[in-house]
This record gives C-alpha cells, sequence and structure tokens, in this order.
C-alpha cells in the first residue's frame, strides 16, 4: 500500500472517534459494526469483479440466503411442526430435484427433435404436479403448526457461529447453479441474471413460510456475545463500567458491541489476508490475466470457464458469510428489508470508490462508503435546515424538504459513484 | 354456454389483464432495446427514467385538475403526457451531455457506461423520492370501466362477467399509435434510417456522413416519450410508486432480451410472451377449468401453478431458457 493508502485508513479511526465524541459512542460502534461486514461484502464483489470482470448484481440475494443459515443453524427445533411434516417437505423437495435431474438427463440422452421436445414437457408437467401433491399439504401442515408464534420447521439449534461458512456454504452453492447456467452469457445478461436471481430468492424467503417464517420474521436469535441484561447483573462487570464513569446500561451495550466487533475483525483479518495471498499468487496472476484479455488466457492454455465459475462461487461464498454475520448482529431475519438499492448497488458503489481489483480498496471503500450511508441523513437535514431557514415556519415547502431529507442518500450515493467513476475511475486505492 | 363461460372468464382474468400489461412491458422494452442498439449499453436508469417521467405526468396532472381542466371521460394525465416528455427528453439530454458522453467519446467498454447508468439510477431514484416521495400515488381519473362485469352479465345472460378498464383500453389504443409511429419514423424517414444505418455498423454510418451525436440525441428524445408513456399507462392502470418502477426493470429487461436486444419488433413480442406467461402462470384456474371438465373431474385446488409473489421467477425462468437455447434473442439481436 502507498503512504496515501495509509493515510485513508487513518481516516477511518478518526472517523468513528470523531462520531463517538460527537454523537455517541453506541452510534460509533454501531457503524463500526456495520461497517466491518460492509467490507466483507465489499471483498466478496471484489472479488468477482476486481479480480474476474464477473458483472455480479445479485448481492441481495446471497446476503439473503446467508441470513437464511443464521436461522437454520441457530433457531432451536420445532418438534411439531417436525412431526406435522417435516419429513414429507423434504421428500417433495427431494422429488423435485429428482424431477429436474431427470429432465436433465432426458436432455442429455435423447436425440434432438420433437419426439425429445414432448416427452420433456410431459415428464416436466408430471413432475410439477406430483411435486406439489407431495409439498402443499406438508406446508400447509407446518404452517398451521402455532402459526403465531412459530408455523415453522425452526433449525437445528447449533451455536449461531457454526452459521457463518454455513452461510458461505449456502451462497457458494446457488452461485454455483446460478454460474453453471449463466456465466457463459455476455456481462450484461449475467448481470440481468443474478439481478433476477436475487429477486426471486427475497420472494422465497417472504413465501416460503414453512423455511424462514415468511414477513412474520424471526426474531430473537441467540447471540455469540453475552446479552446486555446479564452483564448488567453481574456484580464484577458493573464494577469494572462504573469505575471508568460509565452507567451500567450504556457500558454493557457499548461491551456488547465491542465483542461484535472484534469478532468481525477476526474474520476480516483472515479474509483479506488470503485474499491478498491469493491476489499475488501465480492464480491471482492469472486470473488477472483472464480478465484483461480471454482470448490470450485462452491461447496460453488456460481454462477461462472453469476459473470464471471458480471465483464466481468464492466471491459470493465470500457475500454469504458476510450476510451470515450481518442477521447475527441484527439478531433476526427480516425478509422485507432487503432492497436491492441498498444491499446490492450501496456495495458495488463501495467497490468501485474503494477501488476495484484491490483487496485493501474494498474494505476502504465499504467503510467509507458505510460511513456516509449513515451519516448522510443527519447531514442532510442538517443541510435541509440551512436552505430552508429563509422560509416561513409553517411552509408547506420547507415541511416537506425536511421530510425528504432522509431520500439524500440515494442521490448522494449515486453522484459519489459518478464523480469517481468520472474523475477516478481507479478508485481510492488503485489496483497496482 | 359453459365453454362460452369459461372463454369470458379466461378473458376477464387472463387475457385483458395480460394485454394491457404486455402492451405497457413492450413499451418499457422498446426504450431500453434502441438505447442497446444506439449507444451499445444495457441501461439499468430506464426503470427510474421511466418512475421519473410518470411523476412529471402526475404533477401535470394534479396542476390541470387544479385548474378544473379535465378530458371527460379519459384521465387528465393524458393532457400531461407532452409536457412529461419534454421534461424527461431535457433530463435525459442533460445526463447523456454530463456522464455518458465522456465514455462514449472515451471508447469506453460498456460495461463502464453500466456502472455509469448504475450511478444515475441511484440519482434518478433520490431525485424522484425526494420530489413526490416513496408512497403510492393515484392519479386516473375519468370513467374507470369501458364495461363493467354487471353491465357485461345483463348484455349476454352470462354468468361471468368481462371487464374492461379504460386504462386497459387506453393502454392498447396508445401502444398501437406508439409502436405504429416508431416504426414508420424507423423505416420511412431520413433520421431513422440513418438511426438504423448507425446501430448496423457504426463505421459505415459515420463514413456515409450521419452525424452520430445527432442520432444519440434523437435516440434519447424518442426513449423519453416511450419510457413517459409506458411509465404513465403502467401507473394509470396499477399505481405509481417509485420501487415498483425500479422493480419493472427485470421483466422489461426480460422482454428485450428474450425478444433480441436492440431489436424493437422483438421487444414487442418479447413484452407479450413475458406477460402471458406471468399472468397465466400466476393466475388460479379453477374457474375456467370448473366450466370445461365435467363436474366429476372439476378441481379441488385453485390449481395455480405459482404464487403471484413469484411472478419475478416467471420473467428469469424464460429469459435463462431463452438464453441458454437461442443466446441472441428469439428475433437475432444483436451482440456488442
Amino acid at each position: 500500500m502507498t503512504t496515501r493508502g495509509y493515510l485513508l485508513f487513518a481516516l477511518i479511526p478518526v472517523m468513528i472517534i470523531g462520531v463517538g465524541t460527537l454523537q455517541s459512542w453506541n452510534l460509533a460502534l454501531a457503524i463500526l459494526n456495520m461497517g466491518l461486514i460492509s467490507a466483507i461484502m465489499a471483498l466478496g464483489v471484489n472479488m468477482q469483479w476486481g479480480y474476474a470482470g464477473l458483472f455480479n448484481i445479485g448481492v441481495m440475494g446471497f446476503l439473503a440466503l446467508g441470513g437464511l443459515a443464521a436461522v437454520i443453524v441457530s433457531m432451536p427445533p420445532v418438534g411439531g411442526a417436525w412431526a406435522a411434516g417435516g419429513l414429507r417437505v423434504l421428500l417433495g423437495l427431494a422429488f423435485g430435484a429428482a424431477t429436474i435431474a431427470g429432465a436433465v438427463a432426458l436432455y442429455k440422452r435423447m436425440a434432438p427433435g420433437r419426439k425429445r421436445a414432448l416427452v420433456l414437457a410431459v415428464f416436466v408437467v408430471i413432475g410439477f404436479f406430483v411435486y406439489r401433491a407431495i409439498f402443499d399439504p406438508a406446508v400447509q401442515a407446518i404452517e398451521g403448526y402455532n402459526p403465531a408464534t412459530s408455523g415453522y420447521l425452526g433449525g437445528l439449534g447449533l451455536p449461531i457461529l457454526f452459521a457463518w461458512p454455513v452461510g458461505a456454504l449456502f451462497a457458494a452453492g446457488a452461485a454455483w447453479l446460478i454460474a453453471k447456467t449463466a456465466l457463459g452469457l455476455r456481462s450484461d445478461y449475467l448481470a440481468i441474471a443474478t439481478l433476477g436471481i436475487s429477486e426471486i430468492i427475497i420472494a422465497m424467503l417472504k413465501n416460503e413460510d414453512w423455511l424462514s417464517r415468511g414477513v412474520k420474521n424471526v426474531v430473537g436469535l441467540p447471540r455469540p456475545v453475552p446479552y446486555e441484561v446479564d452483564l448488567q447483573k453481574s456484580p464484577g462487570f458493573v464494577d469494572f463500567v462504573t469505575g471508568y464513569g460509565m452507567d451500567p446500561a450504556e457500558g454493557s451495550s457499548i461491551a456488547v458491541k465491542l465483542a461484535y466487533a472484534a469478532l468481525f475483525l477476526v474474520v476480516l483479518a483472515i479474509l483479506i489476508w488470503l485474499s491478498e495471498k491469493a491476489l499475488n499468487s501465480p492464480w491471482g496472476r492469472m486470473m488477472r490475466a483472464i480478465r484483461d484479455n480471454e482470448t490470450a488466457a485462452e491461447a496460453m492454455g488456460k481454462d477461462v470457464k472453469r476459473r470464471h465459475l471458480q471465483v464466481f462461487v468464492l466471491g459470493s461464498a465470500v457475500i454469504g458469510l458476510a450476510g451470515a454475520m450481518m442477521t447475527t448482529l441484527d439478531g433476526q431475519l427480516t425478509p422485507a428489508s432487503y432492497q436491492p438499492l441498498r444491499f446490492t448497488f450501496l456495495i458495488w458503489v463501495m467497490v468501485i470508490v474503494g477501488g476495484s481489483g484491490n483487496n485493501w480498496g474494498a474494505v476502504l471503500g465499504g467503510f467509507f462508503i458505510w460511513f456516509f450511508w449513515v451519516e448522510v441523513e443527519p447531514m442532510g437535514r442538517w443541510a435541509m435546515d440551512l436552505l430552508t431557514s429563509g422560509l416561513a415556519e409553517d411552509s408547506a415547502l420547507r415541511a416537506h424538504l425536511l421530510d425528504s431529507a432522509a431520500h439524500m442518500r440515494l442521490l448522494t450515493m449515486g453522484l459519489i459513484l459518478l464523480l469517481v467513476l468520472r474523475f477516478s475511475p481507479r478508485g481510492l486505492i488503485p489496483e497496482r | 354456454m359453459e365453454a362460452l363461460n369459461a372463454i369470458v372468464a379466461l378473458s376477464n382474468f387472463v387475457l385483458v389483464p395480460a394485454i394491457a400489461y404486455g402492451s405497457q412491458l413492450a413499451l418499457g422494452a422498446l426504450g431500453v432495446t434502441l438505447i442497446y442498439g444506439i449507444l451499445r449499453f444495457s441501461n439499468f436508469a430506464h426503470g427510474d427514467t421511466m418512475a421519473f417521467g410518470t411523476m412529471v405526468a402526475i404533477l401535470f396532472t394534479w396542476w390541470l385538475q387544479s385548474m378544473g381542466v379535465s378530458l371527460g371521460p379519459l384521465p387528465t394525465a393524458l393532457l400531461a403526457l407532452p409536457a412529461a416528455i419534454a421534461v424527461t427528453a431535457l433530463l435525459l439530454l442533460g445526463t447523456d451531455r454530463l456522464v455518458y458522453r465522456f465514455y462514449r467519446a472515451q471508447k469506453a467498454v460498456p460495461v463502464i457506461m453500466v456502472i455509469a447508468s448504475f450511478g444515475v439510477m441511484l440519482v434518478l431514484n433520490g431525485v424522484v423520492r425526494l420530489i413526490i416521495g416513496p408512497g403510492d400515488q393515484r392519479f386516473a381519473d375519468g370513467e374507470r370501466f369501458i364495461i363493467t362485469a354487471l353491465d357485461f352479465r345483463r348484455m349476454t345472460g352470462l354468468d361471468e362477467g368481462l371487464a374492461i378498464k379504460t386504462t386497459q383500453g387506453l393502454t392498447l389504443v396508445t401502444a398501437v399509435i406508439v409502436v405504429a409511429a416508431l416504426f414508420w419514423f424507423l423505416n420511412r424517414t431520413r433520421t431513422g434510417k440513418s438511426m438504423r444505418a448507425f446501430s448496423d455498423n457504426e463505421d459505415l454510418a459515420l463514413l456515409s456522413g450521419i452525424n452520430p451525436e445527432r442520432v444519440v440525441a434523437i435516440t434519447w428524445i424518442i426513449v423519453a416519450g416511450l419510457a413517459v408513456i409506458a411509465g404513465v399507462l403502467y401507473g394509470l392502470d396499477k399505481s405509481f410508486k417509485p420501487f415498483t418502477y425500479f422493480q419493472l426493470l427485470l421483466p422489461v429487461f426480460a422482454s428485450a432480451i428474450v425478444g433480441g436486444l436492440g431489436n424493437p419488433l422483438g421487444a414487442i413480442v418479447g413484452g407479450y410472451i413475458i406477460a402471458f406467461s406471468e399472468v397465466g402462470l400466476t393466475y388460479a384456474w379453477k374457474k375456467v377449468l370448473g366450466y370445461l371438465m365435467p363436474e366429476s373431474l372439476a378441481p379441488d385446488g385453485l390449481v395455480q401453478l405459482l404464487s403471484t409473489d413469484y411472478k419475478f421467477a416467471v420473467s428469469f425462468v424464460i429469459l435463462v431458457l431463452v438464453l441458454l437455447f437461442r443466446p441472441t434473442g428469439l428475433f437475432r439481436g444483436k451482440a456488442v
């Protein structure tokens, strides 16, 4: 990294401390925690776009899969729901998968022609109706079991830290499926395909109540760190924080946030070490060679398709990991909160602003953009206050402008993206 | 009689809505496909352009309504269209001047233009929310129905009713007029021919003295017209909400790609394919089948193949199937 890079990174603690002293330490640590997760998301996108030039705008979907993993791993199983239809649901899913596999096998085995199309169509239609016949009653039974409190299968009841690698696996599996079908396509087709997949994943989370409770949300996920209430009850802790002149309530919530920050920092440090190693290895050089000139790399005997598949799956796994971490931090899975502008395009702004192709750049972009995303709202309100100070107190225009200050975020992010792309297209910390 | 009832129910719940929706998608897809043909990038800001144009139309409509102007049975928004198109065209020409022209002069790779369009999308999204807010807006006025279900039943004596909303009729008529005008322009006028020449082979077009900046400017103006008309018709038919317009991006792109990006005829066919599959697969067929099948075989369930929330999945699956088996789309689009 250059001096400029070090200086830019030195700005991060300055910003966090600034928020801590000017606004509140709770907010400062909240920004830090989400900033760490954003940095991991940006690392994942950077692997796909920065190393390999793959255009994935389905980030939101992979994040949501990570969140789903957090629910499936950590929530206690709902025995009644399992008894009501758990095995039947699994059977239905297995049958559905078998139908698809059978259709693919038929397609490959039979000679092309009208006969194949006809057989395939009949096979798929019959398979679909049998699948629905097995699947639907089971879903109804599960969703009918205690709908107010459960109505879903629950999870495995394991510690939530296990969910992080599982989230990465989920996302990697989905990415593998997408890559198998769509990676051969041109860049903007891949973009549309990933955008579509992410919308489908969110629709699935919202509607498959048996799996994720849908829009009823899963709340109260177990935590990897202690609860504030328990800390406040422990005399040792209370003595410790009052020794620093803090009140126990505030002290406990700061302690919990610091514990999360430590966990996230460890993950980020491991990931960045791995990705720096990878990027500076023969593998990394090969990826960049493929990105810069596919034809030449292919002529040198590199298997472009396989490398693309590999890096797409890897990047998505990192995004899935970040998604599981985010859901852990939130303590709940709320499918309706996944918005593409916030969870896909904002991550892209992070990568482009930070410097695509550079891991440190992605991390820096993650922090900076997340910081501005949070802080633009108070700044916007302040700016609007200043702008409208000439207007009368009860003016309708003034009220409207003050109300809409919240929407300054998207506008600012768009402007930042356009300005960086135009005047500093290689980002804050350019690729060497 | 049973068969007639089945046909009427089918028209009421599937054919009429799908034709209206398909026309709206087709107009949106035409905009995407024109940009792709002439400027050679996928414009992700198109959904938000539609939202912006519709917002301007709504503001004009409110102003006209407050002046007491109305079109009688037709929605007042029609009167606001020209002004909204003009404002949107100015906006698009402005974004071209400020954003895209730089990359065009640099001969940047299309992907960079796409990322720039992300930026424009975010900015437009912010502007629309800043001005009109993120909520739902209804601005349809005038007569609601051309024919109501009750009138239809009384007229024909059938059990099933057929309702056609004014906005649905209007959508089809407007779409036919706009598409006819567009094709006439592209195929018959000198400017239109120069646009097609530019799309087919840029270098050859430049050699024969076509001014590229003029072609680009005219494209943006036409796209503004298409986007605003599509957006206003969709808003009249359903309702206006900025986020819904952003989400329209997926079916609109699916229509354009299924038809073959860069091919206007393909965009129209693609629009109807996507609309009919979306409506058809998410409709509960119980009623229609109940009329057609003998009593003993009538289905118990709703016979809904997919819940309506999965409508994105439909456009997506069609998109993927077409891309796998015919990568340039049904009508041989172009590949950059």
